[in-house]
């Protein structure tokens, strides 16, 4: 997984140094008081100092903050930075070699398939595409994306562009399964809604329930992949008047 | 075209509704010659299957003549006889090339909410409740099938609809349970339940091998056919009374080497929110339901083999597993792969060895469908098994 490093660096740099600061500061008063809530002040003071000194808070960490700017992301290699806004991790079991689903997704314009909110994508060439939603008037949105991860076969990481009406970021990752039964799909999201009515209106989009959304269009994926089609009902007698 | 519509609880009604059509590539049409109410229908008609919706088309033992097919199904023409399995596999997908039809990942449109209770979701199925796909059934006039390049088996023209109808569940359902047996030569089987899977069950043990059948029911017109056309010994539990004694007294104290539980209970598993009051309904069922389930885990001899082609739902309550784990049994249960079973099935029909239409007690047409919920339900007029025929 290539988040793994992230997850260390959560907290920014001004927010190190006043840990630092603070934890040594509290670190030497309790040191001083030479009593047992000396001892816990000591090692709180201690606690911050190598919240500083490494960047990492393990409070953050478990409330899926961070106070660290995605401007610095180092080399941008990183397709779903760690921090906040809505964050979604799925997989997927497909009978498929890595080499078939790598090039169906690879193409963008495949994505509106499976996945249920888009109306559709456009290739814009350069590695950049054209992202529409669906929606009633005044809830679509639009963004333009560019790959920014692509190892052929294994995976490839996308983000909005700089400026985008919704800050969204992906990537998929194509394993083989174990013995030999299929390719492991894991597709990580993140996007961040807008403030405001139109974000309201944005999230509205991406589903009450993204996780459920994010496990559907896997399941849409497998079933195109597999059997051709995707199963349906629409369209079939019932005894319910229209 | 005329279509038998699930309307509430104890509601069903035949309804005049659009004819289905072509909806995906590897879909077909057939118009139904002959079709049946099934046991498990009476778990929807009796409200304990959550997600029907009124309107919902019934039915999912059919067969018929196809008359439209999508431009994926190759094997298939319009005229050709077919039966249609009541799981819809893919044929594609992990489960099925396993052969674990039922099992299938892909056919269902609504898995998601079969797994918000169970984890994980098999297959989609004809006329049995939106958790289970929602698609429409074969209690009608037309009906779409779909995956119909590896779901319908062909029926040669000798053999008459009522021989091959069962083929679509509960021949095979009553096959696999006695498969699942894994009978050893000179083995005495039991059998709760004389219904139509239990009768098929006794047929199958016999074909698989076993030295005795003893079919254990209350019905008299049931056991009267365990007895004269299964050949089987029977067990009135009415009569009886301690059915745990009665089977150790026919077993020399041993008691049955293979045990098959071919009642269920009610109920058919469930979905998300609304589901969760549905369980606590089940649960309180099965307090009686279970019944035969804890019957035939106790009466099993040790090292035996329980087998449960009966549909659980939900969670049941006091199974006695530390005298499963004590005896050290074998259990098997779960929804038939219907495919694995129907040329060699049929072969049997063909030649003559096995002919599955005995259990008919009622032959009616479509618009009759209403009342033979009910008869069927109470078991009334001595009723086993109904078949109708859309056209009549």
């Amino acid at each position: 997984m290539n988040t793994a490093t992230e997850t260390h660096h959560n907290v920014s740099e001004p927010e190190r140094w006043l840990s630092v600061v603070a934890g040594s500061a509290i670190a030497a008063y309790g040191l001083t008081r030479r009593s047992l809530s000396g001892l816990v002040l000591a090692s709180l003071g201690g606690a911050l100092v190598w919240r500083g000194a490494s960047g990492h808070c393990a409070f953050y960490e478990a409330m899926g903050v961070s106070t660290r700017g995605e401007t610095e992301d180092d080399g941008r290699a990183v397709s779903v930075p760690y921090g906040r806004g809505i964050r979604v991790e799925k997989s997927v079991t497909i009978d498929a070699k890595p080499e078939q689903l790598y090039i169906f997704w690879h193409d963008f314009t495949n994505l509106p398939r499976f996945m249920d909110h888009l109306e559709s994508v456009e290739m814009t060439g350069g590695g950049r595409s054209h992202w529409k939603t669906k929606g009633p008037a005044g809830t679509k949105a639009e963004w333009d994306a560019e790959i920014i991860n692509d190892v052929p076969f294994e995976l490839i990481g996308w983000r909005s562009v700089e400026g985008s009406q919704v800050d969204n970021a992906g990537s998929v990752h194509f394993t083989p399964a174990a013995g030999g039964r299929g390719t492991t799909v894991r597709v990580l999201l993140r996007y961040d809604p807008p403030a405001g009515l139109f974000g309201a209106a944005v999230a509205r989009v991406f589903g009450e329930d993204p996780e459920l959304q994010v496990q559907e269009d896997l399941r849409r994926l497998k079933q195109i992949l597999e059997t051709g089609e995707t199963p349906t009902i629409e369209g079939q007698p019932t005894g319910r008047k229209a | 075209m005329k279509a038998v519509c699930w309307w509430g609880k104890g509601q069903v009604r035949v309804v005049d509704v659009p004819d289905p059509k072509i909806l995906n590539p590897r879909d077909a049409i057939v118009r139904v010659t002959l079709t049946a109410i099934c046991g498990s229908d009476l778990h929807l008609y009796d409200g304990y299957v959550p997600t029907m919706m009124k309107g919902d088309i019934l039915g999912h033992e059919f067969m018929g003549e196809v008359v439209e097919v999508g431009s994926e199904v190759k094997n298939l023409r319009a005229g050709d006889r077919v039966i249609v399995p009541f799981p819809i596999a893919c044929g594609r997908c992990f489960f099925c090339k396993e052969k674990m039809w039922a099992a299938c990942d892909n056919t269902n449109p609504n898995a998601w909410m079969v797994e918000a209770l169970m984890g994980f979701s098999g297959a989609g199925m004809y006329g049995y409740s939106h958790m289970y796909g929602g698609y429409a059934g074969g209690q009608a006039q037309y009906v779409r099938v779909p995956f119909a390049d590896v779901n319908p088996a062909k029926i040669p023209n000798g053999i008459p609809d009522e021989k091959a109808l069962f083929l679509t569940d509960i021949l095979p359902t009553g096959y696999m349970a006695a498969e699942n047996c894994g009978i050893q030569p000179g083995d005495t089987v039991a059998v709760w339940g004389c219904g139509p899977v239990g009768l098929f069950s006794i047929l199958s043990a016999w074909m698989l091998g076993a030295a005795r059948v003893i079919a254990i029911d209350r019905v008299p017109e049931r056991l009267r056919l365990a007895q004269r056309d299964g050949r089987t010994e029977i067990v009135n539990y009415e009569e009886a009374g301690d059915v745990f004694a009665a089977l150790k007294e026919l077993t020399g104290g041993r008691g049955p080497d293979r045990c098959i539980d071919a009642v269920g209970m009610e109920g058919h598993g469930h979905t998300a929110d609304a589901v969760l009051d549905r369980v606590k309904q089940a649960m309180k069922l099965t307090f009686d339901r279970a019944h035969s389930l804890r019957q035939a885990i106790h009466c099993c001899r040790k090292g035996g083999t329980v087998s449960i082609p009966g549909v659980y739902a939900g969670f049941i309550d006091k199974v006695p597993f530390g005298t499963a784990f004590g005896k050290g049994l074998t259990l098997k249960m779960g929804q038939t792969h219907v495919h694995n079973y129907t040329r060699m099935l049929l072969e049997k029909i063909e030649s003559g060895v096995l002919d599955p239409s005995y259990i008919i007690t009622h032959r009616v047409s479509l618009d009759e469908a209403p009342e033979m919920y009910e008869t069927f339900r109470n078991k009334e007029d001595e009723c086993i098994k109904v078949v109708m025929k859309p056209a009549g």
